[in-house]
């Protein structure tokens, strides 16, 4: 089975990469776009499962490795 | 004073470290890789600067679960005296012995050059060879130095003198206000609660040597080994 994880910066966390493109866009003409925040998509093939199993599985590792709790927030999606 | 200086896959700054310790303050140096499971036997332990496991996820992130880790921490909690010096920072960072954490740089550009300290206390094992509020030149290479911490966090750093040192300048067309890397109240080195455990975004080891780069980071090295020599129980650090 497959899930992806998705790893953001935290609201208030200084994204500067995402602040720049979001620079480039409005030099670019790109008027509709109000802010840009870079994330991580991470992809996660495992041994098939339970769903719960493997959700929980994946907070933990998403909440110990993936993503730093001071600074970043995750999501969890199974496919 | 015999000092363990962990190398990870990545790091580049663990040969100023052996040299500076070794050749410039005559310790007995004892180098580990990261597979080690044991520092061995040492006074201090310092995890130096470069990109363990290539910054890979973020960085200090991969580090965290190298198997030398575990004793680390080890150390750590008895009370032995640890420095983490840029990427030594963030890895200290990630695995908890240091609150807080290192996003990208303010300018999103990553910085090498000399940068200008305060040292904000200069009565903890690693700064008593300075004075209180002396400035240092000392450099910087880094990407990720950027500190920030939640607001009670900041706050016990500040009220307890667990900021250590602070990035006061130069002033520069696009770093007006002095703070190179929009650190959190410019932020440049933190203690632990304890005492014992120093993590800062600037290379002291780069600053020791009169041939290159001066000597204004010699101090640091001198003050753990004068704590060492005179075995004098940590500083002690208002709650």
């Amino acid at each position: 089975m497959k899930a992806k994880v998705f790893v953001t910066y935290r609201d208030g966390v200084l994204d500067p990469q995402g602040q720049t493109i979001f620079e480039v866009l409005k030099q670019h003409g790109h008027d509709s776009v109000r802010n840009i925040r870079v994330g991580k998509m991470i992809e996660v093939e495992l041994d098939d499962m339970d769903a719960d199993q493997a959700k929980t599985m994946l907070n933990d590792i998403s909440d110990k490795m993936f993503a730093n709790p001071i600074t970043e927030t995750f999501r969890v999606e199974l496919a | 004073m015999k000092v363990t200086i962990v190398t990870f896959p990545g790091s580049n700054c663990d040969r100023d470290c052996i040299y500076v310790m070794r050749d410039i303050l005559s310790c007995d140096v004892n180098n580990v890789f990261h597979k080690e499971s044991t520092l061995g036997s040492c006074d201090a332990v310092i995890v130096p600067g470069g990109f363990s496991y290539g910054d890979y996820l973020r960085a200090g992130a991969l580090a965290k679960y190298s198997p030398i880790m575990g004793d680390i921490k080890r150390f750590a909690e008895q009370g032995g005296l640890v420095i983490g010096i840029c990427n030594g920072f963030q890895i200290l960072c990630e695995v908890g012995l240091l609150p807080g954490a290192l996003v990208r740089n303010r300018s999103v550009r990553f910085i090498s050059r000399n940068v200008q300290l305060r040292v904000e206390n200069n009565d903890t094992v690693f700064t008593t060879a300075y004075e209180e509020g002396q400035q240092l030149w000392i450099p910087m290479a880094h990407a990720e130095g950027n500190y920030v911490a939640g607001e009670k966090t900041i706050h016990e750093l500040e009220e307890s003198g667990r900021v250590i040192f602070r990035y006061t300048g130069p002033e520069r067309e696009d770093v007006l206000d002095g703070n190179p890397n929009g650190s959190i109240n410019a932020i440049a080195g933190i203690m632990n609660e304890q005492g014992n455990v120093l993590g800062m975004m600037p290379h002291p080891e780069r600053a020791s040597d009169i041939r290159v780069g001066g000597t204004d980071g010699l101090g640091v090295f001198q003050s753990m080994i004068v704590s060492i020599q005179q075995n004098s129980p940590l500083a002690t650090i208002s709650a």
